[in-house]
């Protein structure tokens, strides 16, 4: 896509904008790039071919654009907020848990979509999604997103498990015996609306809403379960090599898991698949936000374009066991992903998922009675203690 | 110093300039000298580390507000009572517990390999005994930790020798120990603590060795002169002569398992340490004041520990 071309669509949408009167920061035009473009990103989501060569989805934007991509790799939605509340940044691959609070910390700008000319392709379910899209305002372009499926290990679950309680509830499993200690759970308080996910759907009478905005009494009824679920559960899994390794080496036979780590063990030939239960699933969805005084807008639009059009959906969702927010990404060919991949990493499953956002004490679906995250994080380590 | 000498020869030749006049107020008041040596590295100290320690000290007297998560920044009480609720007693009791058995049981299989080292090591032996505690600190922390996963793994090597020789019953009674046992010894407090007391050991090991090496012979052989058994010999001679060595090491030991919060996290049976907790409350939990809170708990406990040990003269033997 050339910048000329570029220009045209973002006069054609300054003219919408005059009428719309849209956020006034905002950029109305693009100009020529910058030739640099700094942003932060989680480990694994910019790769230049360094790591496998054909998974490169950066040195051809930099070809085409002359904007040298510089990358900050943040480990935490915490350190991403940290390096953008610094400043010197340009673009972030933000999570559900990030992009509100900076959003709410005025960190990040409005992104004008008339000149990102690929908007129109993002996933319909995606366009306007609340943890980037604050009263109809866009503050970025989805970028990849993924369910945290219930992994097994196919030699003793012949069939596909259709619940979630093979993790939370002791129970015979097909192969005859128990579940205590061979399954696991993760290892963050997040955690927690696993289990309120759990009791949305087998316990209605509590009223839970939303597995993020849980009041007293449905938090201690999640508590309650988690409780009964640290019986069965010899280690929570925090690293995801480490339960790829517990699953190989350590007898564990079902947990929740990322499609990451079900892809590598089956390429590795491990008696491994996944399947989104009955009662659905947690997942995360992450949008690039650009940065409220980034020097390299024209390059960041660039980026964001190059994100929806190129092979970096495609290729990334393979790399990472996610998927694209565009969807022809599966299907057109432009990558290395298939129909077939997407189905596999929960394309399909989309209204099943409840996506990650920070538990506030201040929530619609419970009259603002909610239990607050850091309250969630205190009464989890308790739980793993044995509390 | 041969500036200084300069500065003299010029000053009595009567050689001018801000340079000259720097020297001579330099060479006339010897404190202003030490005081410009001295005042960058004290700023750092005060500064940076200081600095930070009091920051951390300030941040646990502000409290989390229940109701909105932010920060309050009034002098309170609140989150040291919080600190004190069961969840975190058992995090702290359990992380000096770990620290206590782990310290313990280096001194234990340090003193023979010191003892050895020290007495009856000699040119080529000695110096393989010095690489031999050496090596393992060569290589990277995090790889030997992931490689006692494997070692202690449900299906790993150590499961493999004890059922080969078919002793794996005496492994499993290990592991029916209520609390300190589980699944298989890599989600067990016995692993998390083998895994310590493994990466820990070359601490204890070198400071024992120094002291050992400091006792006299003739002392040890006056006490078999005058009829004291070996046993004697230790418990009366050459223990009350090593100790300092013993509980430098177990500064070492003991404070640096008391601070570490990966091998409990990747060996183990997930139920937090101190430096875990930390982890976690601060974040996106953003809980800073009881995070700092937790962080002094450990700086008490080793204010204490060092103490003690510096009047049983614990220092010497660094």
């Amino acid at each position: 896509m050339s910048t000329l071309t570029l220009s045209f669509l973002g006069s054609i949408a300054l003219a919408g904008l005059l009428v719309q009167t849209a956020g006034a920061d905002m950029l109305s035009k693009l100009g020529p790039g910058e030739g640099q473009l700094n942003i932060v990103a989680w480990p694994g989501y910019l790769e230049r071919g360094e790591t496998d060569p054909k998974f490169d989805w950066v040195s051809g934007f930099e070809k085409d654009t002359g904007c040298m991509v510089q990358v900050k790799t943040a480990n935490t939605s915490d350190e991403m907020v940290a390096l953008m509340n610094e400043g010197g940044f340009d673009l972030v691959t933000a999570s559900g848990d990030a992009s509100l609070r900076l959003v709410a910390g005025g960190r990040v700008q409005e992104v004008n979509t008339a000149l990102v000319p690929s908007w129109k392709h993002v996933d319909e379910r995606l366009k306007s999604a609340p943890w980037h899209t604050v009263d109809g305002r866009h503050y970025g372009v989805p970028y990849m997103w993924g369910p945290n499926v219930l992994m097994f290990n196919t030699e003793v679950f012949k069939e596909a498990p259709t619940s979630w309680n093979v993790v939370f509830e002791e129970m015979q499993l097909p192969d005859g015996k128990s579940n205590v200690g061979r399954v696991q759970a993760y290892d963050g308080p997040i955690h927690v609306a696993d289990a309120a996910n759990y009791l949305m759907f087998h316990q209605p009478e509590l009223g839970i809403q939303s597995p993020y905005e849980l009041n007293q009494e449905q938090y201690e009824a999640a508590l309650n379960l988690l409780r009964g679920q640290r019986k069965l559960v010899s280690r929570y899994w925090h690293d995801a090599f480490i339960q790829m390794d517990d699953f190989t080496n350590e007898g564990v036979v079902a947990s929740g898991s990322w499609p990451f780590q079900v892809n590598i063990l089956k390429s590795g030939g491990a008696p491994i698949a996944s399947v989104i239960p009955q009662e659905g699933a947690t997942g995360w969805a992450d949008t690039t936000m650009m940065h409220v005084d980034s020097e390299n807008p024209n390059c960041a639009y660039l980026w964001m374009e190059h994100t929806l059009s190129s092979n970096l959906m495609s290729d990334l969702s393979v790399w990472f066991g996610a998927n694209p927010a565009v969807p022809a990404a599966c299907t057109d060919g432009r990558g290395m992903q298939t129909a077939e991949g997407c189905t596999a990493n929960g394309m399909d499953d989309f209204e099943r998922i409840r996506f990650w956002t920070t538990p506030v004490s201040k929530c619609a679906s419970q009259n603002d009675q909610c239990v607050p995250y850091y309250r969630w994080v205190s009464d989890y380590i308790g739980v793993i203690g044995g509390r | 110093m041969s500036s200084s000498l300069q500065s003299l020869n010029r000053s009595a030749t009567g050689a001018t300039g801000p340079l000259a006049a720097l020297s001579d107020a330099l060479w006339r008041r010897p404190g202003l000298f030490v005081f410009l040596l001295l005042v960058l590295p004290v700023l750092w100290l005060g500064i940076v580390y200081l600095g930070s320690l009091f920051a951390l000290l300030i941040q646990s007297f502000f409290s989390i507000d229940e109701f909105s998560g932010m920060i309050r920044h009034e002098f309170t009480w609140k989150t040291y009572r919080e600190l004190l609720n069961p969840i975190n007693l058992d995090i702290i009791g359990r992380t000096v517990l770990m620290a206590t058995a782990v310290t313990i049981a280096s001194a234990i299989v340090a003193f023979p390999i010191a003892y050895y080292a020290a007495r009856y090591a000699q040119g080529r032996w000695k110096a393989f005994f010095y690489l031999a505690i050496m090596l393992p600190l060569w290589s990277s922390y995090l790889v030997k930790v992931y490689a006692w996963k494997l070692i202690l793994a449900k299906e790993g090597i150590l499961n493999w020798l004890f059922t080969s020789l078919h002793l794996n019953g005496l492994l499993e009674m290990l592991l029916a120990i209520p609390v300190i046992g589980g699944n298989s010894l890599s989600v067990s407090y016995i692993g998390t603590f083998l895994v310590f007391l493994y990466v820990w050991l070359p601490f204890m090991v070198l400071p024992m060795q120094a002291a050992i090496e400091r006792v006299p012979q003739n002392y040890l052989e006056a006490s078999a002169d005058l009829g004291g058994n070996p046993w004697q010999t230790f418990r009366h001679v050459l223990l009350p002569l090593a100790l300092p060595g013993i509980i430098a090491g177990s500064i070492f030991t003991f404070s640096l398992t008391l601070g570490d919060y990966i091998i409990p996290q990747i060996i183990g049976s997930s139920r937090l340490f101190i430096g875990q907790a930390v982890y976690s409350h601060q974040g996106t939990a953003g809980n800073i004041p009881l995070a700092a809170a937790l962080t002094v708990v450990p700086v008490v406990i080793m204010a204490v520990y060092l103490w003690v040990a510096k009047r049983k003269g614990a220092f010497d033997a660094l």
